[in-house]
C-alpha cells in the first residue's frame, strides 16, 4: 500500500511491537501525542502506556535508561525529538551503549537498543533543526549507524535495526517524512544492515550517497544522462558497517567517485569513503575523487539552498569528473 | 507549576523563603561505636546467619583491600581503589537484597560483589587482567562485573550506570518478576547530569529502583562542602519526590534495615527510594591519590573511631555470635586466601589477541576481521616486540 516515510516508520514500530512484547517505545512527546513528527502516533493506545509512554525532557535520561533497559532484556526503540538534540545523549551513547558488551566481555550487552532521530536540513529549521550528525557516531566501534531513503527502505530497514542485536541509530530524513511517498508492503519484511544497494546501473561514474540526499544525485544523474554521461547510483544506506565492497566494485568498474552528503565536508563521513577507495581502487581511479557536501558552517536558516549540496552542485561535479 | 499544583497548594499571604533548615533530615542510626544498641533501637530483629554474612564479607574486603595496596605498591597490579571505612554501607545493603536484585556500582563497591559470592580468584583474576577475567582483561582493575551475580559490569565515567539502572528497574517491572535494581553512587556522581536525570525518570515513570549515595566526604580531593550546597543528597531525593531516607552509613544493621525496608517499598508501590548513607573514606581515593595533600591526619584519625568494622564485631561480641578466636582465625585464612589466589592469576596468561576484535559488536565486521589479519601479520614479522601476544593469536 502507498505510505509516506513517516507512515512507514509508524507502521514498522507496529508491527516490531505487535510481535515482541518486550518492544518498548519512548522519548519526548512519542506518547498520546504520537512524537512531534506523528511517528509513534496510535502505538500508546494500542500498546498501553506501560509500552509507549512520554519521558521528561532529558535527552540524556533517555539514553541513559534506553540503555538499563536493554541491558535488562527489554528492546528499548528510544526517540530523539531532532537529531540536533542527540548530543546531551553523546556520553550514554558512545561511552555506554556502545561499549557495553566489549568492556563487559560480553557479560552483559545492550543489543536491544535503537535509536530513532529525525536528522537533516530543507524544513527551514535554521542551525538547531537541520543537522546531520552522523559522522561523530560513525567514528565509534559498538554502534550501528542506519539511514533511508523512501519509506519501503525504512520500514524494511527500521525492523532490521530493532531486530539486530546491537545497539543501532537510525537517523530519519526528515526532508522526505512527508514528500517520499511509495509502496510499501503491508506485512513484515527486513532489509539487511551493513550493505548498499545498487539504486541504477550506469558505466562513466558512481554516484553515492544516503538518505534525503539521494534525491538530489538521483536528478543530478538525470541532468548527467541528457548529456550523454551514464551515472551509476548507490544508497549506502548503512554507515556504520559501510559496504565498502559494492562501492569498491562499482568504482572499478566506472572508474570515478562522486560523494554527496549533507553535513559538514571536514572529518564527514564522505572523508572516510574516499580515504578508502583511493586505498583499494587507486590504480583504477580516472580521475580524483570528489565530494559534494555541505559547507564547513553551521547550518544556516536564509540560505538553505545555497549551503545544500543540491542537483547543480552534484551535476557540476561529475561533469568535472568526466573530463578530467 | 501544573495546573493541578497551581489548585493543590495550600495558599499563604505570610511571606517565607522554605529555608533548608526547616528541612533537614535526621540520620537513622542503631547501632553506638561500643556495640550497644542506640537510639533506642530494637536489634532482635536481626538474625544471626544474616549478621555473620555480613560481618565476614566486610573483613573479606578489608583484607582484600590491604592485599592489594601492597600489590600495586610492589608493582604487581597497576591500579587499585579500596572501601576502607565504608565497607558496611555496600555489604549491609546488598545483604538486605535478593540474589537475583539487580546492583549496578560504581566502582568502590567490592564489598557488595563480596558479599553476593565472588570469589578471590575471581577479584584476581579481574585484577591481573588475565584470561579467565570475565571482562577479557579490557577495562582498568577493578571494574568488576557478572552476569551470574547479577553484577552490572563498572563503567569509569561517573554517574552513567543511575539512569540506566532506572530503565533496568522499569525492565524489571514489565517482567513483573518481583526484583529490584539498587544503583550505588557517590556524592561527588550526584552532582553529573545522569544522577538528576535519573531521580526524576525513576519518580515519573514510576521504576523499582533503590539509589544508594555513598556520601563518603570526598569525591578525589574535594569535599563535600564544595561538592553541594544545602542538605546533603537526601533532600535532592525528596525534591524529585522519591522516599528518602539518610542512614549511618558506619552502621551495618543500620543500612542493612534501612535497605530492607526501601526494597519492600519499591516493591510495594512500584516506586524509586534515596538512601543517602554517611559515611567517610578513610583511604585515598586510588592508589594514584595522595590524600595528605587535601586533608588532616586528625580528621582521618577522628574517622577512624567510627571503623563500621569495629562497630560491628563489638554487637557480634555481645551477642556471643562471634568470639575474638574465630575472628583471628577467619583474618589469618583470608590473608593466606589472598596470597594463593594472587601467585595464581598473576601466573595466568593474558587473554587471546582474537578477544581484541569480539564484542564490539555481537560478531566482528568485515572491516574488523581485515583489521585483525593485517594485525597479526604484523606481529608475525616482530613477535619478539609483542610478548604478550606471541604466540598466542
Amino acid at each position: 500500500m502507498q505510505m509516506n516515510l513517516l507512515q512507514a516508520v509508524n507502521n514498522a514500530l507496529d508491527l516490531a511491537m505487535a510481535s515482541q512484547s518486550k518492544m518498548i517505545c519512548f522519548g519526548e512527546d512519542v506518547g498520546h501525542f504520537g512524537g512531534v513528527f506523528r511517528a509513534t502516533s496510535g502505538l500508546q493506545e494500542k500498546y498501553g502506556r506501560e509500552r509507549c509512554f512520554n519521558t521528561p525532557l532529558c535527552e540524556q535520561g533517555i539514553i541513559g535508561f534506553a540503555n538499563g533497559l536493554a541491558a535488562q532484556g527489554s528492546v528499548a526503540v528510544a526517540e530523539i525529538q531532532f537529531g540536533d538534540y542527540i548530543f546531551p545523549a553523546f556520553d550514554q551513547i558512545v561511552n555506554e551503549s556502545a561499549k557495553f558488551r566489549y568492556r563487559s566481555g560480553n557479560e552483559f550487552n545492550v543489543g536491544g537498543l535503537t535509536i530513532r532521530t529525525p536528522y537533516g536540513g530543507g524544513i527551514a529549521g535554521g542551525l538547531y533543526h537541520s543537522q546531520s550528525p552522523e559522522a561523530y557516531f560513525t567514528h565509534t566501534p559498538g554502534l550501528k549507524v542506519v539511514v533511508p531513503r523512501n519509506p519501503y527502505q525504512a520500514k524494511g530497514l527500521l525492523l532490521a535495526a530493532i531486530r539486530d542485536p546491537n545497539p543501532v541509530l537510525f537517523l530519519e530524513p526528515k526532508r522526505i517524512y512527508r514528500a517520499s511517498v511509495g509502496e510499501v508492503p503491508e506485512g513484515d519484511y527486513e532489509l539487511p544492515l551493513g550493505k548498499a544497494e545498487l539504486v541504477r546501473e550506469g558505466s562513466d561514474v558512481t554516484l553515492l550517497a544516503w538518505g534525503a540526499q539521494m534525491e538530489a544525485i538521483e536528478k543530478a544523474a538525470e541532468l548527467a544522462q541528457a548529456e550523454g554521461i551514464s551515472c551509476e547510483i548507490i544508497d549506502l544506506r548503512s554507515l556504520q558497517p559501510w559496504d565498502a565492497d559494492t562501492v569498491c566494485d562499482s568504482v572499478i568498474k566506472t572508474g570515478r567517485l562522486v560523494v554527496n552528503h549533507e553535513a559538514p565536508r571536514t572529518s564527514g563521513f564522505g572523508a572516510e569513503i574516499v580515504a578508502t577507495v583511493q586505498e583499494r581502487c587507486f590504480l583504477h581511479l580516472e580521475s580524483p575523487i570528489t565530494r559534494v557536501t555541505g559547507l564547513d558552517t553551521p547550518f544556516p536558516l536564509v540560505h538553505e539552498a545555497e549551503y545544500m549540496p543540491d542537483h547543480l552542485k552534484t551535476f557540476e561535479a561529475i561533469k568535472q569528473a568526466v573530463r578530467f | 507549576m501544573t495546573e493541578a499544583g497551581y489548585t493543590t497548594a495550600a495558599r499563604t499571604s505570610e511571606f517565607a523563603f522554605v529555608a533548608q533548615e526547616s528541612l533537614a533530615i535526621p540520620m537513622f542510626s542503631v547501632l553506638a561505636q561500643d556495640g550497644t544498641a542506640c537510639c533506642g533501637a530494637d536489634l532482635s530483629v536481626v538474625e544471626q546467619t544474616v549478621a555473620l554474612r555480613i560481618y565476614q564479607a566486610m573483613l573479606f574486603t578489608r583484607v582484600l583491600d590491604e592485599r592489594m595496596v601492597a600489590a600495586q605498591r610492589q608493582g604487581r597490579i597497576s591500579f587499585y581503589l579500596t572501601s576502607t571505612g565504608e565497607e558496611a554501607a555496600s555489604v549491609a545493603s546488598a545483604a538486605a537484597l535478593s540474589d537475583q536484585d539487580m546492583l549496578m556500582a560504581q566502582y568502590r563497591e567490592q564489598g557488595a560483589l563480596a558479599l553476593r559470592g565472588f570469589s578471590s580468584e575471581q577479584f584476581m583474576n579481574q585484577l591481573f587482567s588475565n584470561e579467565l577475567d570475565l571482562g577479557k582483561g579490557r577495562q582498568m582493575p577493578v571494574h568488576y562485573g557478572c552476569k551470574a551475580l547479577h553484577y552490572m559490569t563498572v563503567s569509569s565515567p561517573l554517574a552513567t550506570q543511575i539512569p540506566q539502572a532506572v530503565g533496568y528497574a522499569y525492565g524489571q517491572k514489565l517482567a513483573a518478576g518481583e526484583h529490584v535494581t539498587l544503583c550505588y553512587f557517590g556524592e561527588g556522581a550526584a552532582s553529573e547530569g545522569d544522577f538528576h536525570a535519573a531521580l526524576n525518570f525513576a519518580a515519573v515513570l514510576r521504576a523499582p529502583v533503590i539509589f544508594f549515595c555513598r556520601n563518603n566526604g570526598y569525591a578525589i580531593s574535594t569535599p563535600a562542602e564544595e561538592q553541594y550546597a544545602g542538605d546533603g543528597i537526601a533532600a535532592r531525593g525528596v525534591g524529585y519526590g522519591l522516599q528518602t531516607i539518610r542512614v549511618d552509613g558506619n552502621d551495618a544493621l543500620a543500612v542493612y534495615l534501612a535497605t530492607q525496608k526501601a526494597r519492600a517499598y519499591a516493591i510495594e508501590h512500584c516506586a524509586p527510594v534515596l538512601i543517602e548513607a554517611m559515611s567517610y573514606r578513610l583511604g585515598a581515593h586510588s592508589t594514584s591519590d595522595d590524600p595528605s595533600g587535601y586533608r588532616s591526619k586528625d580528621e582521618e584519625q577522628k574517622w577512624r573511631e567510627y571503623d563500621p568494622l569495629v562497630r560491628l564485631r563489638a554487637w557480634l561480641y555481645r551477642q556471643q555470635w562471634w568470639s575474638e578466636a574465630e575472628d583471628k582465625a577467619l583474618d589469618e585464612s583470608l590473608r593466606a586466601e589472598m596470597l594463593a589466589a594472587m601467585k595464581v592469576a598473576e601466573k595466568i596468561p593474558k587473554p587471546k589477541l582474537r578477544e581484541l576484535v569480539t564484542d564490539v559488536y555481537d560478531t566482528p565486521s568485515v572491516e574488523l576481521r581485515r583489521q585483525q589479519e593485517d594485525l597479526e601479520q604484523h606481529l608475525k614479522r616482530y613477535p619478539e616486540h609483542y610478548p604478550r601476544t606471541a604466540g598466542r593469536a
